[in-house]
């Protein structure tokens, strides 16, 4: 709860410097673009969520993203496929993909960076191949399956709720029951924190990391889609680039621990809009835009030092309190560090 | 004049006086041994010494003259090596590399791979380990990497060798090894600082005795009065005579509920193992470390599967191909580590306990049962007397006995008709310990079947009904109460006949 606070803090002073700065940044306008863009990065955020809170890692979602995105279009305009068979056709390969990592991990014992980066390079050249590198996009078609992507729902005069804020939404909320309330979501938390322990408490530990791998590709199949809806030009070569790096950033901002066992998935989404936010701050304020990326690293590297120091404070002062306020035979071991 | 000479050592930790006015002396070529309780101060007495931690107040002197330890460096300089409970080797460096770690000769800035290679063989050869100086350290069993870890000691010049419980992961025959190293040393004047819970090797190897209780000094056993015997030791440990610890009850043994046969366990695959444990009955598995004891409850809870043969609980084929499995059939396991097998550390003690339960209570969609998980914490606590700030508190924070008892409660909240415990007093104080031995005889008497691995001589002759022997991977003999005595274990255990 402490850590929801501290990202939704940072977001808020983020926000509340752009707009003292540059009060153009609040128009009604640029709100649903930050809305519209938060959501999707935040659905992808959300998936990598599951497979860092195994301790684990997918470096592939911005190549899967990328290759959804080319598999769509060339579906529904090149093969004319309808729209539904065509979406599940999408998610249907980013489940397979997803099983495949998990196979792999858990199965053959492979190291999750060393086969999410080999996903990466391949669903890259993949998605590069199958489109000859031309750039895919839907034309003037499917204008109401865009909707999905670009749409909104006006709540007042001047200002919209964009689609991909509700999907987001309700995403989130189920990975959220999922993730606190059923018993596989702690089976997950379980085993990222000890895995050993869990095998030996009846988690199955492989089905449920084979399962953390499937969400993880699923999502980054959903947030494929819906990032092709919005821009209509897919480049192949480029679309999706980077995005597995903001969305393990957006997780870790947001409370996951890359030591596994520890997430929330608002927190998460926060992330996912903080990171945004910045993003379209620097734009706003006419900050040159070659140094977005060190200005997003220093905060995040910062929001990440100011949490370390806070946990630090806290397991001292929760030391201090057990230590005196209950009787324990043990003090003195718990208390060393060293041990 | 003592070699060594703490005076009125005083440590508070938070909210806890860990040592106070805790007085030592320690002679030229002695064996001190330092025992008391979990939580007596053994072990923090021994880590101010060691240079790790500062006390609070009080005075130390070497050769009778006042010195400050407020360093490892400090104190390896002044010729005091604590040897750890977890051995500080790296595996993958060989005994000499280890040996000169942090310390490496140079020569022209390089490492002398040669000065190595020769010091280190003389450092190994005054332990009497015959091995090469380029073994790797992995590839050593634990009792020989613990003299490695002594011979980087002696490497320093150490005067002053601190044990910390050097025998609790050594077979019967390393810790022999180790003895006679230990007294090899005293011969040439070096003194050792020796902790350890277990009292029958003290009994041998001590001269004098510090016991420490609550922080203080207890007393002192010295050898030139008298023996030092067992049970003048725990009435010091405890500040109380030892009366009937272990209260076993007569009570009615039932219908076989475990019944095992031909059982092939992975690591032995050349042995069958075949026998039951009946309803209300506690059998005692002995042997000495590295007889397959955990591996044998491995295969029946299914963490390494059998590879042949039968398991029957209550009647119903039991053979686990995993721990789901077993836990469906009513077996459960408390395992030897309990840190790193028996508890998730960093979550609360109500979704420890809730665990293994969740899928048996899983509503519909998979959602967790979580007032059932709240009620079965709530009733373990009362039942197992868990001291605890509440049911959320992070388990980490427990103290060992009621981490254990944690442990106990996950398990207990399922209702198994089969427990296997593993070594399930390890490393907790005697009050906890007398605490988990009545709840086995409760548990025993309600009718569940108990199998219980340990290496406390006393725990196997005061618990078990009947004990069940192992010698490198076979069950060499199985003794009714009756014929149990500590002699015929160790034949057995041993691998002599019976």
């Amino acid at each position: 709860m402490k850590k929801i606070l501290g990202i939704s803090g940072l977001l808020l002073f983020v926000f509340l410097v752009t707009w003292i700065a540059e009060p153009r940044f609040a128009t009604a306008y640029n709100l649903q673009n930050i809305i519209r863009w938060s959501s999707l990065f935040g659905i992808i955020s959300i998936g990598v969520s599951f497979v860092i809170i195994t301790a684990g890692i997918d470096l592939s979602i911005g190549s899967v993203i990328g290759l959804s995105g080319c598999l769509l279009p060339m579906l529904l305009i090149g093969s004319g496929w309808p729209a539904p068979a065509a979406l599940l056709a999408v998610l249907g390969v980013a489940a397979a993909i997803g099983l495949l990592h998990g196979f792999l991990i858990t199965r053959l014992g492979l190291q999750p960076f060393v086969v999410t980066l080999c996903g990466l390079l391949f669903y890259r050249g993949l998605a590069r191949w199958i489109t000859a590198d031309q750039v895919q996009g839907f034309g003037a078609a499917h204008d109401s399956l865009r909707q999905l992507a670009t749409g909104k729902i006006p709540l007042t005069e001047s200002f919209a709720l964009p689609i991909p804020f509700l999907i987001m939404v309700l995403l989130g909320i189920a990975a959220a029951l999922f993730l606190n309330r059923t018993i596989y979501g702690r089976y997950l938390l379980a085993l990222g924190n000890n895995q050993e322990a869990a095998r030996y408490s009846g988690v199955p530990i492989e089905r449920m990391i084979l399962l953390a791998y499937v969400i993880c590709a699923c999502t980054a199949g959903l947030g494929g889609i819906l990032f092709a809806l919005d821009v209509n030009s897919v480049q192949p070569a480029s679309q999706g680039n980077f995005y597995e790096l903001y969305a393990i950033a957006a997780a870790v901002l947001g409370g996951c621990s890359l030591r596994g066992g520890e997430g929330s998935i608002l927190g998460v989404i926060i992330g996912a809009a903080v990171m945004r936010v910045l993003y379209n701050a620097i734009n706003v304020l006419g900050i040159p835009t070659q140094l977005e990326f060190a200005i997003i690293g220093t905060v995040i590297l910062a929001g990440v030092v100011a949490d370390e120091l806070i946990r630090r404070v806290a397991a001292r002062r929760r030391a201090v309190r057990e230590a005196g306020g209950w009787p324990t035979e043990n003090a003195d071991q718990r208390l060393d560090p060293g041990q | 004049m003592p070699l060594l000479q703490v005076g009125n050592i005083t440590k508070r930790f938070p909210g806890v006086l860990a040592l106070r006015d805790v007085d030592l002396a320690l002679h030229r070529g002695e064996v001190l041994a330092v025992i008391g309780e979990n939580g007596a101060g053994k072990s923090t007495l021994m880590k101010i010494l060691a240079g790790v931690q500062p006390p609070d107040s009080g005075d130390i002197r070497l050769d009778g003259q006042p010195v400050r330890i407020d360093s490892p460096r400090a104190a390896i300089d002044l010729g005091i090596s604590l040897i750890h409970q977890e051995l500080n080797l790296c595996d993958n460096l060989s005994a000499g590399a280890n040996i000169f770690l942090g310390r490496e000769p140079r020569r022209h800035g390089l490492i002398d791979r040669d000065a190595i290679h020769q010091q280190s063989l003389q450092a190994l050869q005054r332990v009497g380990l015959d091995i090469s100086p380029d073994t790797l350290i992995g590839s050593l069993p634990i009792g020989r990497r613990q003299l490695v870890e002594i011979a980087r000691a002696l490497s320093t010049d150490a005067r002053i060798l601190i044990m910390d419980e050097p025998t609790s992961s050594l077979t019967g025959e390393e810790a022999e090894t180790l003895f006679a190293v230990i007294r090899e040393l005293r011969t040439n004047g070096v003194s050792v600082i020796y902790i350890s819970h277990r009292l029958g090797e003290v009994q041998g190897l001590a001269d004098r005795v510090l016991v420490l209780r609550d922080g203080e000094n207890a007393g002192e056993l010295s050898g030139d009065t008298g023996p030092i015997t067992h049970d003048h030791m725990v009435s010091l440990m405890v500040g109380r005579d030892v009366t009937q610890f272990y209260a076993r009850q007569a009570h009615t043994v039932g219908d076989p509920v475990l019944e095992v046969e031909d059982l092939i366990v992975p690591t032995w695959p050349q042995h069958r193992l075949n026998f039951s444990v009946r309803s209300g009955e506690i059998v005692g598995v002995a042997g000495l470390v590295g007889a397959g004891r955990t591996e044998l409850l491995h295969s029946l809870f299914g963490i390494a599967p059998p590879l042949s043969g039968s398991i029957r609980v209550d009647n119903q084929p039991a053979t686990p191909a995993s721990p789901i499995d077993a836990i469906r059939a009513g077996i459960a396991l408390v395992p030897e580590d309990r840190q790193q097998q028996g508890l998730i550390l960093e979550i609360s003690l109500r979704h420890n306990i809730g665990l293994p339960g969740l899928r048996r209570h899983r509503q519909t969609l998979g959602f967790a049962d979580r007032r059932r998980e709240r009620d079965d914490a709530d009733r373990m606590i009362t039942r197992l007397d868990i001291r605890t700030p509440g049911p959320d508190q992070i388990v980490q924070y427990l103290s060992g006995g009621n981490q254990q008892k944690v442990v106990l409660g996950k398990w207990l909240a399922l209702e198994p008709c089969v427990l296997l415990l593993d070594e399930p007093t390890r490393g907790i104080d005697v009050g906890a310990k007398e605490e988990i031995y009545r709840l086995m005889e409760e548990l025993a008497a309600s009718g569940v079947a108990i199998l219980f691995v340990s290496s406390e001589m006393e725990e196997i002759l005061g618990m078990s009904d009947r004990t069940l022997v192992m010698h490198e991977g076979r069950i060499t003999g199985q003794l009714e109460r009756a014929d149990l005595s500590e002699e015929t274990i160790m034949r057995l255990a041993t691998g002599k006949a019976a």
